[in-house]
This record gives structure tokens, sequence and C-alpha cells, in this order.
């Protein structure tokens, strides 16, 4: 049994409310049962109130897989990138530094990493994974790409994301504001990384464009020794 | 869509049975290749720089990302371990033959000559050396037609066993230990195995000393 093809997980992050329904859901299950998979995470927490819910993105170029020593992230036929195999993990803790969404963990308790793996007892036998059945506002979304255009005509998925000069190709698509969709090469993420981003909204990047700005001035310069 | 409400209406009811397995698209109707699988579900992950795996270092294809292809054992490989591993098996018992037969010529040891027998008195016992300089050993003669020879060292700690053929036991004066004279076996005391036996030879009259047969009980 795989996941059906044409079922997918979107995630909306401006419809997360924050009430860590999906993280009571997750810790519920069998598999991992008392350790929430799925990480809701704050942004900007002085400031505003947002939240973010990161399951695994699955992507087509797992790096948590390319960096693994132990050979131990394997990757299903149907695009689910597996938590690591028990046998060969070695806690390492390299898929954690190297996972672009930080979605990796490692417990040093049981000497493993475990990750979401879309819930795969779940979604291998048609089901939906625990945090999308429980989501009240529908920011985790599992259905088929129709089924998302319908509910959300004002959105559209995104699925490629740029990290400096990797580009990432994901299973799980985030929902942006559909004008923002269709424009460059996926989302540059680097670029959200300045220290003081001009927009809230996310951008996508033209083609082209250098994200990292230069420092403004030095601070220390008029200190003089 | 079934057609009572406005096409380009977000919010009409969706259709019940879309989850089920196998269904296609929001009414059944989305254009089959719209689903299908973008990569052969055996070799979904392709390497990071794009390029097809002819061109990808050798280690890609030994640490490979795919679930199937991680579990997959090519016939040539399991061949190997096979052949490898018999011959290994074989190996090793050709050095066990070996070294059993490198023990067994080891333990050969040149013959001596002890005594005549009629310098052997019934009831008594002639000390000898064997194969050794300084492997005491006793030759008994408990009766007439009976001669038996034992290395006088102690199974327990190495003293060297008096006989008492009186008695009809060896006796080892560190431990209190005893041995039965006819068959070497312990009888009292703290050792637990046999003295060891020195295989005796007629040759004319002569009793010669030709092995030493060591025993565990």
């Amino acid at each position: 049994m795989a996941k059906p093809d044409h079922l997918q997980f979107f995630i909306d992050p401006g419809r997360c409310i924050g009430c860590q329904a999906c993280v009571q859901a997750c810790t519920e299950c069998d598999t991992h049962r008392g350790t929430s998979m799925i990480h809701l995470e704050f942004i900007e927490r002085g400031r505003s109130v947002q939240t973010v819910p990161v399951v695994c993105m699955h992507c087509e170029q797992p790096t948590c897989a390319e960096v693994c020593p132990a050979d131990a992230i394997k990757r299903t036929g149907d695009g689910i990138v597996q938590s690591a195999r028990k046998p060969r993990c070695i806690a390492c803790g390299n898929c954690v530094l190297a996972c672009p969404f930080g979605v990796p963990e490692v417990y040093e308790d049981r000497q493993i990493m475990m990750k979401c793996d879309m819930c795969y007892d779940r979604t291998s036998v048609g089901k939906k994974p625990m945090c999308a059945t429980v989501c009240p506002s529908q920011a985790l979304f599992f259905g088929t790409l129709e089924q998302i255009e319908q509910l959300r005509p004002r959105s559209a998925p995104l699925n490629r994301f740029r990290f400096g000069a990797q580009t990432i190709t994901t299973r799980v698509h985030i929902m942006i504001p559909r004008g923002d969709a269709g424009r460059g090469d996926g989302l540059d993420v680097s670029g959200a990384l300045q220290k003081h981003p001009g927009s809230r909204a996310p951008r996508t990047s033209q083609p082209g464009t250098v994200a990292d700005r230069a420092v403004e001035q030095d601070p220390f310069e008029e200190i003089s020794l | 869509m079934s057609g009572d409400g406005p096409e380009d209406d977000p919010r009409s009811p969706l259709d019940p049975l879309l989850d089920t397995p196998r269904r296609e698209g929001l009414t059944g109707t989305a254009p089959a290749d719209r689903y299908k699988p973008v990569a052969d579900p055996e070799l979904v992950t392709t390497p990071p720089d794009g390029r097809p795996m002819e061109l990808q270092p050798a280690w890609r294809t030994d640490f490979p990302v795919d679930w199937p292809q991680d579990h997959y054992v090519e016939r040539r490989d399991f061949m190997k371990f096979m052949i490898l591993t018999s011959l290994a098996f074989a190996v090793g018992q050709a050095w066990i033959a070996a070294m059993s037969w490198l023990r067994r010529r080891r333990d050969r040891h040149p013959e001596l000559r002890i005594a005549r027998i009629d310098e052997v008195p019934v009831g008594g016992a002639i000390e000898f050396a064997y194969p050794e300089p300084h492997d005491a050993c006793v030759l008994v003669r408990p009766r007439e037609d009976l001669l038996i020879a034992y290395s006088q060292r102690c199974t327990h700690l190495s003293c060297a066993v008096r006989p008492q053929v009186d008695r009809g036991v060896f006796h080892c004066p560190c431990h209190e230990g005893r041995f039965d004279m006819e068959t070497g076996r312990p009888l009292a005391g703290p050792p637990r195995r046999a003295l060891s036996r020195i295989v005796l030879a007629n040759r004319g009259g002569a009793i010669y000393a030709v092995g030493v047969e060591e025993r565990t009980i």
C-alpha cells in the first residue's frame, strides 16, 4: 500500500490560529506515542501571534537523506521521506543540521532521529494524516488539487523553495496569495532572512536579484581606540 | 459539479465520494494524467544536481535514497556472498584438519626403554621419566599380569603422586587426593581428572614407553 498520488498535503500558514490541536493529535499516534512530530512555530513572538505548523515537506531531493552517514533515511516510491530506520540511525544529528525546514529532531534518550512521515500508517491505507483531520481552521489540508483550488480561490499552492543556491521541490505545498504565484522560480527563503524585511507578505524573487543586503554602516566606526 | 449551483461559486458543496481511493479529481472527470505519478515509483528521487544516474558518482547507487533500491540485492551480489561464505567454511575445515594433524604429530614422542618385565616386582613400582627428563612417571605392577604406567603429576596442582600398591591407589600428599591404580581415575580429594597414562609396549620381554595419553575423565 502507498499514499494515493492524487491526495496532497497543503499548508496554509495564514489560517493557523495556534490552537495546538495538530500537536495533540500527532502526540496520540501509536507509532510515536507521547511525542509530537509536528512543530508549531511562533513567528516573531514579541510582535505577532502568528504561528506556523511545520510538517515534513517530503522533498524531491531530501537533504536529510543526502547527508545521512548511516544510510538511515529512505524515501518510499510514493514520495514520502520516512523517519530514520531504527537499526541504522546513529543519532548523529546531521539531518537536524541539514534540513532547511528544521523538521528532523534527535531524541537523545532513545538515540534516534524521528520526524513526520505524513502519518504513513494512515495515508498508506487511504486515511488523512492526524493533524489534517483535526485542524479547525483547515490550515493543514489533505486532499486533491481541485479541492484546494475550490476551497481557496485566492491562494495558490507553491512547492519550490530557494535557499541560496539550492532549489528544493517538495511534495507538501504551501498556500501563498495567488497574486504572488507564478512569478519567479519558487519562494526565495534567503530573501526572508534579512534583518528587516520590507513587507510581511511572502515575496517570490525575480530572477537575477541578489537577496542579501550589505550592512549599511559599521556600528563601531565612531569608536576610536 | 452537479450543475445546481454556479460553477464559479467557490463554496458549492464538495463531492462526498471525493476521497475514495482511485477517485480522480473533484468530480471524477479530471484528466487522468494530472495524477499520474511524476516518476517511476521505484525511482522517485533525483540527485540534487538533476543529472541522470549514469553520470552520478558510484556511491549514489550503493547508498540509494529510494526504499525499493535500498532493499534490492543483485543476484550477482548474492552469489558472491554465497561463494565467499562457502569458501570461508571450506578453508576453516581445512584449517581444523591441518591443526589436528599437526597436534597429533607434535604429540608423538620417541620410544623409551623402561625395564625388563622380570625387573619389575609384583606389588612394586619403578620410576622413570617420559617423554622429557623432568616428566616424572611411575610404572606399577599390582598383579602378575598387569603393568600400568602413569604420569606422577597430580591433576589438581601437579604435586607428585605416590603409588600405594597394597591399597590399590595413588596418593597425593599435598591435598589428600587419591587415584584408582587400575584406571587412574580420581577417588577422593580435589582432583577431578584422571592421571595421564603412559602407553606401554612389550618388545621381547622389555617394557617400552611409546606415548602419552592425556585424559579428561
